[in-house]
């Protein structure tokens, strides 16, 4: 009798398990951990820079990783260098438009070739990029890692999962209007950008 | 005159080049706040966080050698006072 009850309660965790679908992951963090690196190449000296301002939210399901979906936006104002003239030129017209174009947005259609090891996942997600008003569909590589439980680790007195997603890939900024009067012998044409976030899933 | 503005010209270049060596000899752009690494301990992402701190770079020295250069140029406007025998 307490066999048949075991196997019971392990057929119904893992029917459980099976049918949980999707978690949706919310990707605004307290913490300000969150964020994207950017690397322009320039003669004296690399223009290296950051993002903090991060939203958004990724639909995963850890049972089939390859269907997830989602959209991050980064907020241009965020955007931040260490040369206080050169981040008041980088939110100008002529780079970022921050007072038109508040957001850079990715949204991620599909994952492919995705491989999952334990629990991290990688893929190349297709999505659509968006800078400065201007769409373009990219495929970038990322590496999920879910960590489940262990969002009471950052958030005391909150259960629920944690979806880390990171990402390096390189844009050109003449696909994006970015500036596109500076000479490439000044300002390199590719920005290398990094991205590493985490999202939070709570258990209600 | 002309001794005062080649001395304050001397002062300017010696403070300039400490002030830039004293700031880490930043061959690049001047900054006012520089990028430290950090890493989340439970989500082990390496994040930038940028501390408030002045960062004289190759322009600040530019700018401060250029005008200790103009200071002594003006210098040379000065004419001896002539002597009489």
């Amino acid at each position: 009798m307490k066999n048949k009850l075991s196997s019971l309660f392990a057929l119904v965790c893992l029917t459980t398990t099976a049918l949980a679908g999707p978690q949706t992951f919310d990707f605004k963090d307290p913490k300000g951990v969150n964020n994207a690196i950017f690397k322009l190449d320039a003669p004296l000296e690399a223009i290296n820079g950051s993002a903090s301002g991060i939203s958004g939210t990724v639909a995963f399901d850890a049972a089939n990783p390859s269907a997830t979906k989602g959209k991050i936006a980064v907020a241009t104002s965020s955007l931040h260098v260490g040369n206080p003239m050169m981040k008041e030129h980088l939110h100008s017209d002529q780079w970022m438009n921050v007072a038109k174009f508040p957001e850079i947005t990715f949204e991620a259609k599909e994952l492919k070739n995705a491989k999952t090891s334990g629990d991290v996942t990688t893929a190349d997600a297709v999505g659509t990029l968006t800078i400065k008003g201007v769409s373009k569909e990219v495929t970038v590589p990322v590496k999920l890692t879910y960590l489940k439980d262990k969002l009471g680790q950052r958030v005391p007195n909150q259960k629920g999962d944690l979806l880390v997603i990171r990402a390096s890939f390189s844009i050109k900024r003449s696909d994006f209007g970015i500036n596109p009067g500076a000479p490439q012998e000044k300002v390199s044409d590719p920005i290398e950008l990094t991205l590493s976030i985490a999202g939070a899933w709570p258990k209600s | 005159m002309k001794t005062t503005l080649r001395f304050i010209a001397i002062i300017v270049v010696a403070a300039a080049i400490s002030a830039w060596l004293v700031g880490g000899a930043n061959r690049g752009w001047t900054k006012t706040s520089v990028p430290v690494m950090k890493k989340d301990p439970v989500t082990e992402i390496e994040y930038q966080e940028f501390a408030e701190r002045f960062s004289p770079g190759v322009d600040f020295l530019g700018a401060a050698l250029l005008g200790a250069g103009v200071l002594a140029g003006v210098s040379f406007l000065f004419r001896k006072k002539p002597t009489t025998t």
